[in-house]
């Protein structure tokens, strides 16, 4: 079972580890992406998604389905928020559950570090006197 | 013929707009089109990377465009 979600609104990571509860489950594994108060020492006010929707959900769900199968999951949720989210709160959550922790661990590392490279979704950094659009730059 | 390329992220600032058109001749190539653009605007150049989607998935330089073609310009993902 695969929940792929994108949405405006807060994010609720302890509904996703829920949501992953099996009975055959021996591992969970929840991770939570949350908004940093700084970067590179730089004081970062908020961030700013957006994404072309279509797409972002299209990608996620190739991430879902190829994790499911690779690590023999019983559940996974790709939850990603979008527009303007405030310093500590989530804007993505990752769970996902299967019968020993290894697997859960190596398909949830797989699924955020391939959502950051394939999954249209674009962050904004907004700080005091300007904004930045991440990794844009070399 | 005439395609319209949507824009999302830093891409729409360099654009200066959600979206642009540019006429090419027929059976031109994404790698046609994104060497237009780049002359067009050249900060295009100063990107980590520009990939290119049409219908919501990746193509590579040598996909063949049609006029109907959802055509989006994908310039370094950061979600996450």
């Amino acid at each position: 079972m695969e929940d792929i979600f994108i949405t405006n609104d807060r994010l609720d990571s302890k509904a996703c580890t829920e949501t992953v509860t099996y009975p055959g489950a021996g591992g969970i594994v929840v991770f939570v992406g949350t908004v940093r108060n700084q970067t590179k020492g730089k004081t970062v006010k908020h961030l700013e998604f957006e994404s072309y929707e279509k797409m972002a959900l299209k990608e996620m769900q190739k991430i879902a389905d190829e994790a499911t199968e690779r690590w023999s999951l019983y559940k996974m949720v790709i939850h990603h928020r979008l527009g303007l989210v405030p310093i500590e709160e989530e804007a993505v959550v990752i769970a996902c559950s299967s019968a020993h922790r290894k697997e859960a661990f190596e398909a949830c590392q797989y699924a955020i570090d391939t959502l950051k490279e394939t999954v249209p979704i674009w962050k904004k950094e907004v700080f005091e006197d300007g904004e930045v659009w991440v990794s844009a730059h070399p | 013929m005439e395609i319209e390329v949507v824009a999302f992220g830093i891409a729409k600032d360099i654009i200066k707009g959600k979206q642009v058109s540019i006429s090419l001749s027929d059976n031109f190539t994404v790698g046609e089109a994104r060497k237009k653009l780049s002359e067009q605007y050249p900060d295009f150049s100063k990107l980590t990377s520009l990939r290119f989607a049409v219908n919501a998935d990746y193509v590579q330089d040598d996909y063949v465009l049609n006029p109907k073609d959802e055509v989006v310009l994908i310039p370094p993902v950061s979600g996450g």
